[in-house]
């Protein structure tokens, strides 16, 4: 049974970095760069969120909408002011930005909220855990929902990425960012509308996180990001799906690696695991081969 | 026949592209910078004018120096993106401590130690180089740096559960994942999440400055030799690369393995230069701190990239005074210098200005020091 | 028109009805251009009949050596889609070849084959008296065919001396160690292949822009270090891939004669792409035309200009009697060298050519 319990932590954490890696991976589509400052998002989703809650008073559902809609002008106003003004200047340039942008992101943290963690309420406080099979079994209704959640974004995502007129026009830019704009396509649009999109989650991504793990400080996403961002080059970064496999593996991984191996040593098994999928597949799990013309 | 159609060439269009003697002139630059670094902080302290905090900084300027130079090796002159190099540092600088705390006792002549310290460090850190180099070779770009971020930390949790302790004959003893008992506090060496104990501060600021210099020299002279040349060459086109016979993996490992060895004899200075150091100061943080010095300095600009790395060093120092904003200042002026020196449209304004006021404004217009010069002729 | 007849015999070519070339075939049936048609049906039928006896097509010079190069059945598909088939080539050791055919029609994947960028799907290519089975891009220049690219590929931002100076890395005789440090041992190898570099340069009279970005040469300058860059690495063999794209008429009649004076020097062989027919009418002693992946002929320059199939293959086919006296003055122009069906076509190449 604990085995059981161990996956469904697993499967939840998974979740989490799936969701998060959505962001990444949709973003590193369109625009070719590691966004950085990415984890630093779902650290903002969780303040507003606490904020909303803890402050104002809201309904912790209603605050999670407030975290998104900020997030999302958040994800709109970073891209437009530091990466767009570096598009087409080479990745390192924008990666460097990013990483000013998550010290940025850091650092305004710690000045309004302070370095002492926030203890976080959880989004589904009121509900009871499951018990099953005589109790041996426990199942939280953080994983429950974080676990449906995840479900549900992938499955919307793909249907937006495939079937809307703007989830085409985002993936004729991040196929070919010229000819897409000859095409008649706002490439400025179909971008910001990623960082939208990505950042919406990573609110979602920050408050279902902080139900399950709820101690809140300024740092809170940097290392959920860079394993997220693992977890979208794990699966093949460019691709939807693989980020949600990417995602969910990893965070069976990293729970089994701490229940089982060691504790201390989980991080470097979790970053193990990713190498050896590159040495096999280069390009990650669902990842696309390219060629290059000679 | 060919200089009559180059005769017909704008000759100007090739004035830009002319680096002769560009060698000499970035190994003088280079060399000038460290030179007069080293007199002008040494009279500022001398002379009290720098402060005791900025003084204690000395040490880590000159290591990072070194790191952002090894780290060009890699970013620059190979052009792959390394995410990781903190690791290399760690695995020196704790190799440094261990070496001294073992010498200690028979060889108290401090310079020798550091230098036996700092060759073992360079040996340790090119093995973690060619062991990580070797599988991830074959990995382009994006994916590449995420595997190298993945070693760095690999790296650092690794240094998290190593235990080093001198026993009572003064013998080293190790022990992995748990600690060693039956040791004074004041022989263990490095304890797993507390990192390095009881260190003797041997570092100064002479030796760390003849570090950078050495670093400075091997980047240089192998940016200027056949070796360098190959790694270029196939930075700037692997498959002409392959198609001229260079073995595309070797030059990239060894370029890797050559920059990782000197990040260990760096990071070795940097152990050496305090009595405790955790883990943790080597993470992702620092990995990408380095990137930073080498990403504002111009990637392949080598002494770009040793200011960047002096300046970037002393401003939280010298933010000071702001306190709780020094961080915040610091992210702003990264993305705004960032932004100002990649955006070719405010560059191009931030030029013309430049050459309207610049006292030593030639009359041809020569362009051919920035290292930020992108993009070839149209084909 | 009883030329015509006999050259026709020369000339190999079939069609393939088992890939989808239907129409093609039809093209064939149909042909009323140049005298009689000359098809076959099927591969097995033109391997049966034919056997590989392009040694015939040897210049005089290098009857009786070794070739330099021999490709048998060579082909390649993609994912199913057959881009190559069947190439066969004899390659004299100093013989100036030529490869010739529309866009698309598989002539850069050749060169790719060649050189291992691709690996074959079939076929063996024989290097030297050595297969190159197995062998790497690197392995294939170490052994002596060195290679340009129709889309320039030079190490842009290393000066125009260092990409020579690259190229001469395999004889450059120093180690890491030395290189680390500067030992006399390097500073003496360093000016040695200063010097070399410098002959190189000579070759084109490039050597006053030595110092410049490479990345920053116009165009044909680019091309030319490229031809230096690839003879730098001292090949038997060098496959150059339209060499003379964007040149104008007089830089490619200096071309020309350049491409000349480096096989009389050197003693190589050279394998050549090109659309500008006054080049490789000009120079190449042996000529193979190559349509959608196939061999439509072979043959020397005079052979080829007069080949119905080789204009069919660049106009499309004619019919009745008008198109026929069209064709007849297009054959002259192609026999000018008036025609490239690269965009880049030179109306005034022809004179150049004659």
């Amino acid at each position: 049974m604990n085995f059981l319990t161990n996956l469904i932590s697993g499967l939840s954490l998974g979740s989490v970095y799936a969701i998060i890696a959505l962001g990444y991976t949709m973003v590193y589509g369109i625009s070719k760069m590691l966004n950085f400052a990415h984890g630093d998002i779902i650290m903002i989703g969780g303040y507003m969120s606490f904020i909303m809650s803890m402050y104002v008073g809201m309904n912790g559902w209603l605050a999670l909408l407030v975290a998104i809609v900020i997030c999302t002008i958040l994800g709109i106003t970073i891209e437009r002011l530091a990466y767009r003004p570096l598009r087409g200047t080479g990745s390192l340039a924008v990666l460097i930005t990013a990483i000013g942008v998550s010290y940025f992101l850091q650092n305004i943290a710690l000045l309004i909220w302070g370095a002492n963690p926030k203890m976080f309420t959880s989004l589904f406080k009121g509900m009871s855990p499951i018990h099953a099979a005589g109790g041996k079994l426990t199942i939280t209704p953080e994983s429950i929902f974080t676990i449906l959640a995840n479900i549900v974004i992938m499955l919307c995502l793909t249907l937006f990425v495939s079937k809307t007129k703007a989830g085409k026009a985002m993936r004729a830019v991040s196929e070919d960012n010229g000819a897409a704009q000859l095409m008649g396509i706002n490439v400025n649009q179909s971008i910001s509308l990623t960082f939208a999109i990505g950042s919406g989650l990573a609110a979602v991504a920050g408050v279902l996180m902080c139900s399950a793990y709820p101690v809140l400080i300024p740092t809170t996403g940097a290392m959920p990001g860079i394993k997220a961002f693992t977890a979208a080059v794990f699966g093949g970064i460019g691709s939807i799906p693989g980020a949600m496999i990417g995602g969910l593996i990893l965070g069976i991984i990293e729970i089994f690696s701490r229940a089982y191996i060691s504790t201390e040593l989980a991080d470097a098994i979790v970053f193990g695991c990713l190498i050896l999928v590159l040495l096999v597949r280069p390009t990650g799990l669902l990842g696309k081969k390219v060629h290059e013309k000679v | 026949m060919a200089e009559r159609i180059l005769k017909s060439v704008s000759v100007r269009a090739l004035k830009g592209a002319k680096r002769g003697g560009q060698y000499r002139k970035e190994a003088m630059i280079a060399y000038g910078i460290l030179i007069a670094g080293y007199i002008l902080l040494q009279l500022g302290a001398a002379t009290g004018i720098i402060g005791r905090n900025l003084q204690g900084q000395f040490v880590p300027i000159c290591v990072y120096m070194a790191l952002a130079i090894s780290l060009n090796l890699v970013v620059g002159i190979s052009g792959e993106l390394s995410l990781g190099h903190a690791g290399f540092m760690a695995a020196g600088a704790f190799t440094g401590v261990v070496v001294t705390r073992v010498l200690e006792k028979s060889l108290s002549f401090a310079p020798a130690r550091l230098i036996i310290a700092l060759i073992a460090a360079a040996l340790v850190a090119a093995l973690a180089g060619f062991i990580i180099g070797i599988p991830i070779l074959g990995l382009r770009g994006d994916y590449l740096a995420i595997v190298t971020l993945a070693f760095g930390e690999i790296i650092r949790n690794f240094m998290n559960v190593i235990y080093f302790g001198l026993n009572e004959k003064g013998h080293l003893v190790f022990s992995f994942n748990h600690a060693i008992d039956g040791i004074e506090d004041a022989n263990r060496v490095i304890t797993g999440p507390i990192g390095a104990t009881g260190t003797t501060q041997i570092a100064t600021f002479t030796g760390a400055m003849l570090l950078t210099a050495f670093t400075l020299f091997v980047v240089l002279n192998i940016k200027n030799s056949k070796q360098g040349r190959a790694i270029m060459a196939i930075r700037d086109n692997r498959i002409a690369g392959e198609s001229i016979g260079l073995d595309v993996k070797k030059y990239k490992l060894m370029a890797f393995v050559v920059s990782a060895a000197l990040a260990g004899m760096a990071g070795c200075m940097f152990g050496q230069n305090y009595s405790t150091l955790a883990p943790v100061k080597f993470n992702f943080n620092t990995s990408v701190l380095i990137l930073v010095f080498v990403v504002l300095g111009g990637i392949g600009n080598i002494w770009g990239s040793m200011i960047a790395a002096a300046l970037l060093t002393i401003l939280p120092e010298a933010l000071r005074q702001f306190s709780d904003y020094r961080m915040l200042t610091y992210a702003v002026v990264l993305i705004v210098v960032m932004i100002c020196t990649y955006n070719p449209a405010i560059k191009a304004r931030i030029g013309a200005v430049w050459s309207k006021i610049n006292p030593f404004r030639k009359r041809s217009k020569d362009n051919s020091g920035s290292s930020g010069k992108k993009g070839k002729e149209a084909a | 028109m009883a030329d015509n007849k006999e050259k026709e015999n020369a000339v190999y070519e079939y069609s393939d009805s088992g890939h989808g070339y239907e129409n093609r075939q039809e093209i064939y049936y149909n042909d009323n251009v140049g005298g009689r048609a000359v098809f076959v049906d099927s591969k097995e039928q033109y391997e049966a009949d034919e056997p590989y006896n392009d040694e015939v097509y040897l210049p005089e010079k290098d009857r009786g050596k070794a070739p330099i190069l021999q490709v048998n059945g060579l082909g390649i598909d993609f994912g199913g889609l057959t881009a190559v088939d069947n190439f066969n080539l004899t390659l004299g050791r100093t013989e100036i070849g030529g490869l010739i055919g529309p866009n698309g029609a598989g002539k850069t994947t050749i060169f790719n084959m060649l050189t291992k960028v691709y690996e074959p799907t079939r076929g063996d290519i024989i290097f030297d008296g050595k297969s190159t089975k197995g062998m790497s891009t690197v392995d294939i220049n170490k052994a002596g065919m060195a290679r340009t690219f129709q889309n320039i590929r030079l190490f842009d931002k290393l000066t125009v001396e260092e990409n020579i100076k690259v190229a001469l890395h395999h004889t450059t005789n120093y180690g890491l160690i030395d290189g680390m440090l500067h030992t006399p041992k390097y500073r003496h190898e360093e000016f040695r292949i200063r010097k070399e570099a410098m002959k190189y340069l000579k070759i084109f009279g490039m050597t006053k822009t030595a110092d410049y970005r490479a990345g920053s040469l116009p165009y044909g300058a680019q091309r030319r270090l490229e031809i230096m860059r690839a003879l730098a690495t001292k090949p038997k063999l060098l496959l150059l891939d339209e060499p003379a794209a964007g040149m104008n008429p007089s830089e490619t009649a200096e071309l020309m004669d350049t491409i000349k004076e480096i096989r009389d020097r050197f003693q190589i062989a050279v394998f050549l792409i090109e659309h500008d027919m006054s080049l490789v009418m000009g120079i190449c002693e042996g000529i193979v035309v190559l349509n959608y992946g196939r061999t439509i002929a072979k043959g020397s320059a005079s052979e080829i200009q007069s080949n119905p199939k080789v204009i069919e293959a660049y106009l499309g086919k004619s019919r009745g009697k008008m198109e026929e006296e069209k064709h007849e003055n297009l054959e002259e122009a192609l026999s000018k060298g008036r025609l490239a069906s690269a965009p880049s076509g030179k109306p005034d190449a022809g004179k150049e050519a004659e």
